[in-house]
Formats: C-alpha cells, sequence, structure tokens
C-alpha cells in the first residue's frame, strides 16, 4: 500500500508528464495538421523539402519544447518510480487528456467511435498495469 | 460510409510506431535503474543520463518512433493514430508471454483483448476528419501553413 506523501509525489510526477506530454502533442499534430501529408511533400522536394516544412513550422518548436520537457519530466519519474506505474498511467491519462484537446483544439471530429475507442484503450491500459 | 482504406505503407508506419515506443521506454527504464537515485537539486545528472548505452538506445528508437509518428499525424487525425498505436502494449505483452516465459494474469489478457477491440475498433473508421492543408503553398512559401490560413481558404473555397 502506497502511503500518502509517496501518493502525491506520484501524482505529481505523472500529472507532469501528462500535462506536458500532451501539451507537446497536440501542439505537434497541429503542426503536422497546417503542413499537410509528408510523403507527398517527400514525393515533391525530396526528404529535405519535407524537413524544411517539419521544422519551420512554429507550432512544431514550441510541440517539441513541451516534448522533450516531457522527456526529462519521465526520466525523472521513472528514477522515484516503477515503469509499471508510470508508464500505464501516463500512457491512458494522456490518450484522454489528448482526445478532449484534439476536439477542442484541433477541431477533430471526436465521434462515439473515437471516444470507445480511446475508452476501451484506457481501460486496456488499466488492467495491463495489473 | 466508406473511408479510403490505409495503403500498406500507411500500416507499417501505424506498426513501427507501435513497436517503437514501448522498446525504446524499455530501454530508457534498464538505463535509468542503473543510476542512482537523481533529486531536484541535481537536474544535470538527468542529461549525464542521456550518453549511458541503454539510455542512447532508447533514445535511438524514440527517434524512429518520432519521425514514424510524425509522418502518421500529416496524414491521420490525433485521435485515429493514438489508440491504433496502442497495439504497442498488446506486443510487450505478447512478447513478455511468449519469449520471456513470463506468467501474464487474466488481467492482462482482458487488457490485451481491450486494446485491441480499441484499435481495430478506430481503425474501422475514417483517418482523417479535418481538411486536408494546402502544401503546395507550404512548399512554395518555405514552412507550413498557419491553420487560420488554411481556413480562410477553406473558406474561399466554400464560398
Amino acid at each position: 500500500m502506497m502511503d500518502t506523501a509517496l501518493f502525491w509525489k506520484a501524482t505529481v510526477m505523472i500529472a507532469a508528464v501528462v500535462f506536458t506530454s500532451s501539451a507537446g502533442e497536440v501542439l505537434t499534430a497541429a503542426a503536422m495538421k497546417s503542413i499537410g501529408d509528408l510523403d507527398e511533400i517527400r514525393a515533391r522536394s525530396g526528404l529535405k523539402g519535407a524537413i524544411r516544412a517539419v521544422v519551420t513550422c512554429p507550432f512544431f518548436s514550441v510541440g517539441i519544447f513541451f516534448m522533450a520537457v516531457a522527456f526529462f519530466a519521465l526520466l525523472f519519474a521513472l528514477n522515484h518510480l516503477n515503469l509499471s506505474l508510470v508508464g500505464p498511467a501516463a500512457a491512458s491519462l494522456t490518450l484522454v487528456t489528448n482526445t478532449i484537446a484534439a476536439k477542442f483544439f484541433l477541431k477533430e471530429r471526436v465521434d462515439g467511435r473515437r471516444w470507445t475507442a480511446a475508452l476501451l484503450v484506457c481501460l486496456g491500459v488499466y488492467f495491463l498495469a495489473h | 460510409m466508406s473511408h479510403p482504406r490505409l495503403t500498406l505503407q500507411q500500416i507499417l508506419i501505424l506498426a513501427f510506431v507501435s513497436i517503437s515506443t514501448p522498446l525504446g521506454d524499455a530501454c530508457l527504464k534498464r538505463g535509468m535503474a542503473l543510476l542512482p537515485p537523481i533529486s531536484l537539486a541535481h537536474p544535470l545528472s538527468l542529461i549525464g543520463a542521456v550518453f549511458t548505452p541503454w539510455i542512447a538506445l532508447g533514445i535511438a528508437l524514440l527517434i524512429g518512433y518520432f519521425a514514424s509518428y510524425l509522418t502518421a499525424l500529416s496524414w491521420a487525425d490525433l485521435t485515429f493514430v493514438m489508440p491504433a498505436t496502442a497495439m504497442g502494449y498488446v506486443f510487450m505483452t505478447l512478447l513478455a508471454h511468449f519469449w520471456l516465459h513470463e506468467a501474464v494474469s487474466w488481467q492482462r489478457w482482458l487488457g490485451v483483448v481491450l486494446i485491441t477491440a480499441g484499435a481495430g475498433y478506430v481503425t474501422r473508421g475514417p483517418a482523417n476528419t479535418t481538411p486536408p492543408a494546402n502544401f503546395a503553398d507550404a512548399l512554395d512559401a518555405g514552412h507550413g501553413v498557419h491553420p487560420t490560413r488554411l481556413n480562410a481558404t477553406i473558406d474561399q473555397e466554400a464560398q
């Protein structure tokens, strides 16, 4: 049984990973949506053109910044907590926050099918952790 | 309603995203477990950890994952890519059971079934529900199209 201090410590560490990775993933998705199909860009202007299209998009830079913060937050959490706790908890919670953020910020059509899939995966990750 | 089917290349990209993430995370965990506990008072120790072999291998796998993930996001929604690539957890469980001969509890098998159902269900729907970007303009300008500009283009086309 986890004591109260450790519970709150774990909650803060996992929340930091979830918030920063959600921000990073939504901003990166916004960047990729604004650029268009990378395979088509690569076919038209080569790998250099595709890389240039990605790295010069402002959303991408901010997204990468948040992903880098999320990475170090994950390393820090892994140094103090078990992977079997941090991995599934961060993954399933990020899935929910990303789905909400994608609906409101990316204007994706999150229908019943996508909510159902997100919740099934969330539940699945929860059971995998046991 | 029929939706454009994913090409073989797109399916392979989603599969690579699924496999490289759990492998990369496992390498990171192995690397971090070999290090002494790191406190917030010495954050630079985290930078040093990046150059240890297991963490470097984990980072290499995660770079491969990131390139594939970006490609997937360029032709599919975030809410499609996330459940579709959750199959990585299933691969890890199958590897643990059949290769490492680990005991897998019924709860974990239930988790595998739920994730497979979620991934299978979402991939039967459309991959992209937002309008395509005007990538030709992006190439001409040498950078991505800002979403507000993209929306303006769509509005003009609608009129």
